[in-house]
């Protein structure tokens, strides 16, 4: 037993820095001179340009893209990941309710219009998406970023199945005692699926901060950039050379996208692995 | 279907509404344009179009680089899938093996989820950059003659590893929850029943996991597909010379890149019905699993 | 004046499905009536249709003399008490109790009010602000019925409300729940499948089969007078002696014995004989003979089980037989006891219809 459990250690050991050590070592490098990186290369230990770097980076301009600080980004990917989280709620909530708790004529190929929208992932209709958010206006505008990525099916799947396992009893019950439709969903349902809202609410924070390939055809101003689509411009500019390639500056921004959707990960560590193997099945 | 429902009225369509009228607007319309316009070749200044049936499917499907970037999707499906799939069922059954620190390997090994591809895609690509990356030194010091900007294969592995790094985490997560599903009695019985380790867990455990390994795969059959865009744009980019172009990848090189709209949505149709075929596949499992 | 009267009630489900077959029944201001049946065989649909659930697909349900089949739930004045309890898990049970007095707009100091009186009737005032999952079983019970009486109901209705409580819990429960309706003498109707329970409780019973009431009366007559083969064996416990038998023209033939002092009957029909198993008396001239297989001692009585010599079954069993005895009648296994019943007191029904004929 003993000797086993020594090796399951040493396995897990591994596998953690795997996972790990990546992530370090781009914070540890993001503290150095750029100087420093060039000739050391990557570093493991921190350096002591933390301050400099990242007041650089956050909030200088031309710190780090032309004109746009990486505050402003952070700023523009919490209006997504929010937005997004929240809209996707609601919406799939509010369908998932007329879905499971009435009885009307087009309730079925209703179901399957939102059930066709797993067939047709973004990345298989890009073009025309972009034609069509451009003809309606709303290039480089929140509701465009957001709007079109909150109708999926995954989030109304998920609630379709939360509220199949309510009892029946419970919309029995308040039905005797008067409540209408609105306050059932209001009253019971809501109150009812907070711990569930609370989970999908973590999950598609982090799914939709880190949206790349919509924001990506849908920005074409700078100020509207959000951290992950600022990565795809440090690289832009780390591929094309020119002058001293800025490496802190790029290990700080992969950082700073990363950080939010990780800390909320890890706070709320438990409802997000509820949300994830529940919204899955 | 419940048992009771509120009586025929608008109110169902009012909470339907907001999702169909996004839905036929952002996924429906744009979908069904892609379809016609896979049947319509433009001319070089996208003035005018016309009707050409299969042309764009025969075009682009039959082309080499289509082939070459189907080879190369495959190929690299297959071993993101297996790799990510071995790392993480073995760390989830040793996770869930020790008593000691469990929780902190958990966390330390589920957290790369949040992580974006192209942030993770960007990190690996410093890593084995030829200027500072200790990777790419590292590698040429133990004898490869790497180079990822050159060398296909190298290509390949860049873009493997930094693919099955970022998807662990999920298998991770839910291997993990799988293996915690399986009743204690179960094991226990099984403790009695059989003496080694290893032959339980491939006679009892894995057959209990099964339908967690499925599903993943599907999982991670899509993620090999779609969501590793972000890592090869930051990475690769299809270089060398296509070999790492996923189809995805493709379609977004040809449409946007090379505005090429009638082949690039012929492609897009062509995937829209393997996303289809995935599909089929994974309701016909989920039927399979509620009967049993 | 609160009564419930059911005129020719039928419900037939979207695929054809008959749930109940044209039921006619009168409840009067104050009773307390049970539906008892085999599970499946419509009681809950019943009621679920009373307490407008379940739509009417023919017929008419009228509640205080109105009929109500078109009237919503919560405007047909009754309140329900859910096999699962049904309480909304999220609010206190103060909160279960007053949201239908919430929906109806009745001031806060009201509501307050009657919650409270509900509640110190069933002595759940200590936990007004604790929430289900922090209740036992027993106490969770209590809230439902509390949610239902503060509303002041024409009608209350049960759906197997103590099937979800241990057996000592069950019978406290009962007993309480008899004593509250005699008390608020509101006209009641208590679905189960627990015969017990509709004996005990019930002051006419119900015996529903198949969607169809096949007999209802006082739970004494139904069990001293049953109509058909489906309620004799459905109600009393243990079970009635059920024995196939063939008249010759004289005597009952089973098998190879012989029971006389039953008037004519048809001959050669598909009969059966039953005798309740308080029924068989201690008798060494008796006409049944019974080889004892084993004994339970309930304490106060013995259930003595075994096979009834002669009495073959066609596929070449034995037929089994109980008889209910004093508890100092203690056989051991395999002796041999007589038996005697009195004719007169014993049914005897057609195989093929389930009708009474003696």
């Amino acid at each position: 037993m003993q000797r086993s459990s020594i090796s399951t250690h040493i396995i897990l050991i591994l596998g953690a820095l795997f996972m790990t050590l990546p992530i370090w070592v781009a914070f540890a490098t993001s503290t150095h001179a750029p100087d420093t990186i060039l000739r050391e290369g990557l570093q493991i230990m921190p350096g002591g340009h933390f301050l400099e770097n990242y007041n650089e980076v956050l909030f200088v301009e031309g710190g780090v893209m032309k004109k746009v600080t990486a505050l402003a980004m952070l700023k523009n990917s919490m209006i997504l990941g929010i937005g997004f989280a929240v809209g996707k709620v609601v919406i799939s909530m509010l369908a998932a309710y007329a879905i499971v708790y009435f009885r009307f004529r087009l309730a079925v190929p209703l179901f399957w219009v939102i059930f066709m929208t797993l067939l047709l992932p973004l990345e298989v209709r890009i073009i025309p998406s972009f034609e069509v958010v451009s003809d309606l206006g709303l290039l480089d505008t929140h509701t465009g970023l957001i709007v079109p990525l909150i109708a999926s099916a995954t989030g109304t799947f998920f609630f379709r199945q939360f509220f199949r396992s309510v009892p029946d009893e419970l919309l029995e019950a308040a039905r005797l005692d008067g409540a209408t439709s609105w306050g059932f969903f209001k009253d019971i349902l809501v109150p009812l699926s907070k711990t569930m809202i609370a989970a999908i609410l973590i999950i598609m924070f982090v799914v939709g901060w880190n949206q790349y390939l919509w924001p990506l055809i849908m920005t074409t101003k700078e100020e509207n950039y959000t951290l992950v689509i600022g990565i795809k411009q440090i690289y832009q500019v780390l591929s094309e050379g020119g002058e001293l390639p800025q490496f802190q500056k790029a290990f700080a921004l992969t950082i700073l996208a990363t950080l939010p959707p990780v800390l909320v990960v890890l706070v709320f560590q438990r409802w997000f692995v509820k949300g994830l193997v529940e919204s899955e099945k | 279907m419940k048992r009771v429902q509120f009586e025929h009225s608008p109110i169902p369509y009012l909470f339907v509404a907001p999702q169909i009228i996004i839905i036929l607007v952002f996924f429906i319309w744009p979908a069904a344009q892609a379809v016609y316009q896979s049947f319509l070749l433009e001319d070089a200044w996208g003035l005018s179009s016309q009707f050409v049936w299969f042309k764009n499917y025969v075009d682009t499907i039959g082309s080499s680089s289509w082939l070459q970037a189907a080879g190369f999707t495959i190929i690299f499906s297959t071993l993101v899938t297996f790799l990510s799939l071995s790392i993480a069922l073995l760390l989830a059954v040793k996770a869930n093996e020790v008593i000691h620190g469990a929780s902190t390997y958990k966390t330390l090994l589920m957290w790369a989820y949040a992580i974006a591809p192209p942030v993770a895609g960007l990190m690996g690509n410093l890593m084995f950059s030829p200027l500072i990356g200790d990777l790419y030194k590292f590698m040429n010091f133990i004898g490869f003659d790497f180079d990822h900007k050159l060398d296909p294969f190298d290509a390949g592995f860049v873009v493997v590893l930094i693919s099955v790094w970022k998807q662990v985490s999920v298998n991770f997560i839910f291997f993990l929850s799988g293996l915690q599903g399986i009743p204690k009695s179960v094991n226990e019985a099984a403790v009695m029943d059989c003496r080694s380790p290893t032959r339980r867990f491939w006679t009892i455990t894995f057959p209990l996991l099964a339908p967690t390994t499925f599903f993943l795969m599907v999982i991670n059959i899509t993620y090999a597909f779609f969501e590793t865009f972000g890592i090869i744009d930051t990475t690769t980019r299809g270089a060398p010379g296509g070999a790492t172009n996923t189809l995805v990848f493709k379609v977004f090189q040809d449409g946007f890149r090379g505005a090429d709209i009638g082949g690039s949505s012929a492609q897009s149709v062509v995937l829209m019905l393997m996303v289809l075929a995935l599909t089929v596949i994974q309701f016909r499992f989920i039927e399979r699993k509620i009967h049993y | 004046m609160s009564g419930v009267e059911l005129k020719g009630v039928q419900k037939v489900y979207p695929n054809g499905a008959k749930a109940i077959h044209g039921v006619d029944m009168k409840i009067s201001d104050g009773e307390m009536i049970v539906f008892v049946g085999p599970s499946g065989c419509g009681k809950s649909t019943l009621l679920r249709m009373i307490a407008g659930l379940e739509t009417i697909t023919e017929g008419e349900i009228s509640i205080g003399g109105k009929s109500v089949n078109n009237v919503s739930p919560s405007e047909r004045d009754v309140a329900m008490v859910f096999q699962n309890y049904a309480l909304y898990p999220h609010m206190t049970v103060r909160g279960n109790m007053s949201y239908g007095l919430k929906n109806r707009g009745i001031d806060k100091a009201t509501i307050e009010k009657k919650v409270g009186e509900a509640a110190k009737m069933l002595k759940i005032d200590s936990f007004l602000d604790r929430q289900p999952n922090q209740l036992s079983g027993g106490q969770r019970q209590r809230v439902a019925m509390g949610r239902a009486i503060v509303r002041d109901p024409k009608v209350f209705l049960f759906d197997e409300p103590l099937s979800n409580l241990d057996a000592k819990l069950r019978v406290q429960m009962r007993i309480e729940i008899k004593r509250l309706q005699r008390r608020m003498k509101v006209t009641s109707v208590y679905v189960t499948h627990d015969q017990t329970e509709a004996m005990t409780l019930a002051d006419r019973l119900a015996v529903i089969n198949e969607g169809r009431v096949e007999q209802m009366g006082a739970p004494m007559e139904l069990y001293s007078n049953p109509r058909t083969l489906f309620v004799a064996s459905f109600i009393g416990a243990p079970q009635i002696n059920l024995v196939p038998v063939r008249h010759d023209g004289s005597s009952l033939i089973a098998g190879a014995l012989t029971l006389s002092g039953f008037p004519d009957l048809p001959r050669d029909a598909d009969m059966m004989l039953g005798i309740r198993p308080d029924m068989l008396k201690r008798d060494d001239a008796g006409q049944c003979e019974v080889r004892v297989d084993l004994v339970e001692q309930h304490g106060g009585e013995n259930l003595i089980y075994g096979a009834l010599t002669g009495a073959t079954l066609a596929d070449g069993e034995e037929q089994e037989i109980c008889v209910k005895a004093g508890q100092d009648l203690l056989p051991a296994h395999g002796e041999n006891l007589r038996f005697s019943f009195d004719p007169a007191s014993a049914f005897v029904f057609d195989r093929a219809t389930g009708e009474r004929l003696l």
